[in-house]
């Protein structure tokens, strides 16, 4: 008997809407996100998370009603990020119905709102999100760094260290998505994931790249992941969570079936 | 009607809680409460929390709540949540060593940062995800399976000094007390309204319980 490694279907929602961008251009509208929060929770997904994309500031309570419907009738853990930048925004998505909420640029930004966050709200609902991209060249000790912006603007902070001090200034998990690979469909940055799962004391979410199936258990058993999140390979029903799941738990992965 | 009072002390986020209940048992009055009458007034209590030990207990004993809970465990059936669960117990180490309610007597310790999973990797806190639960004979395990998966999200857990009290256990390496139970007491540590279709079984044997172990 042991704790199951878990799967994280991941819903882009843009607008009130589930889309899919491969590296942030050729949106594909993938559904209604009630709807498909509905077929993931059936299918057996261990949590949810909801990543708000709107880019303007008044079509932002759309996803505060999206996560009331959900909550209302899905009985797993939810998680909302994007746009997480002040106590109040934490507060509304959690009284909503959110369990936790991923902060990214905002810890990048202000280190200490993690703090004031995990004080206020516990450490339990606060998920740091890392966006890293290797910067080391062919032949020198692999280093990778934080990006913000979509990956577009570099950071210089060492992605191993950032971890480690959002670990320290209260963090519950880590939600770390490679950005060399996230839309790639060429499986997670292995070396990436296990550096830092290794190097911190709480659990990690893997994410960016997943194209197969393998690549999940890749994720787990290379990587070292605690949870997988994958959004592409389950929206355009090419893979249920079941047959996920029951994937990982041929490969030897401890799941819950 | 029967009515069931989730009682509301400032501690994290019942709205959930309560929907799961609703869900579980729509024939049932859910109730969010904060005070005495309230809670005196209900069938049955849940006794949610989450968060630090001393914040809630501070939070019971400011409001006067904690002997009202000391009351109403001797006699309606209660179900404690994750932090509900601990603050029954005698104390906690967490933050230094914080006073529980006393209703079960033993402590409240935080998993070793020392330990190793069963494939040597340094095990990760806080304890996150789905873990099977090995029940002992209760009327709350009705209709779920022996070794179901409920969701968990804690770094510390509850060590009673009666063993009787134990009502499940579960493996982290090593196995804790993952639900108490005395008379009509029932504490969990994990999340039912989390926890989907066993979740929601659990909730609604306890929205139909005697208060009789």
């Amino acid at each position: 008997m042991s704790l199951a490694k878990r799967i994280i279907p991941c819903l882009d929602v843009d607008n009130g809407r589930v889309v899919k961008g491969v590296k942030f251009v050729d949106i594909r509208d993938a559904g209604d996100p009630v709807e498909v929060a509905r077929r993931y929770d059936r299918e057996g997904a261990d949590e949810i998370t909801f990543l708000d994309i709107t880019a303007t500031h008044d079509n932002r309570d759309t996803i505060v009603h999206v996560v009331e419907q959900v909550a209302s009738e899905v009985f797993i853990p939810l998680t909302v990020g994007g746009g997480i930048r002040t106590l109040d925004d934490i507060r509304r998505m959690l009284n909503a119905g959110a369990d936790k909420v991923g902060i990214n640029s905002a810890a990048v930004f202000n280190p200490e709102f993690v703090c004031e966050a995990a004080l206020r709200f516990g450490s339990q609902c606060i998920v740091v999100a890392i966006d890293a991209k290797k910067v080391s060249t062919l032949g020198e000790v692999d280093r990778w760094e934080i990006f913000t912006h979509g990956g577009r603007k570099a950071t210089g902070i060492d992605a191993i260290a950032w971890a480690e001090k959002m670990v320290t200034y209260g963090a519950g998990e880590i939600l770390l998505t490679s950005m060399d690979r996230d839309g790639t469909r060429e499986g997670f940055d292995l070396l990436l994931t296990r550096a830092i799962s290794e190097a911190v004391s709480v659990p990690v979410i893997a994410s960016g790249g997943v194209g197969n199936l393998e690549h999940l258990a890749e994720g787990v058993i290379t990587g070292k992941a605690d949870a997988v999140l994958a959004a592409s390979i389950f929206h355009f029903a090419e893979y249920t969570i079941q047959q996920a799941k029951e994937h990982m738990a041929s490969r030897g992965i401890e799941m819950r079936l | 009607m029967s009515t069931v009072a989730v009682i509301d002390y400032g501690m994290g986020n019942l709205h959930s809680i309560a929907k799961a209940l609703q869900h579980a048992a729509p024939e049932v009055d859910v109730q969010i409460v904060t005070n005495a009458e309230q809670i005196l007034r209900a069938d049955r209590i849940v006794f949610p929390g989450v968060g630090a030990m001393r914040d809630c207990m501070q939070a019971l004993n400011q409001s006067g709540l904690s002997d009202v809970i000391r009351e109403v465990a001797k006699t309606k059936p209660l179900l404690g949540i994750c932090l509900g669960m601990q603050a029954l117990l005698s104390d906690s180490e967490e933050n230094g060593t914080t006073q529980g309610l006393d209703i079960f007597s033993g402590h409240v310790l935080r998993f070793s940062e020392a330990l190793s999973d069963k494939d040597g990797h340094k095990l990760k806190i806080p304890h996150m995800g789905w873990n099977q639960v090995h029940q002992r004979p209760h009327p709350l395990w009705n209709k779920i399976a022996q070794d179901s998966r409920f969701y968990f999200v804690h770094s510390y857990y509850a060590k009673p000094n009666e063993s009787s009290a134990i009502a499940a256990t579960t493996d982290y390496p090593d196995a804790f007390a993952c639900a108490l139970s005395h008379n009509n007491i029932f504490a969990v540590q994990f999340h039912p309204e989390k926890s989907q279709t066993v979740g929601l079984q659990l909730l609604n044997n306890f929205l139909h319980w005697d208060g009789q172990s």
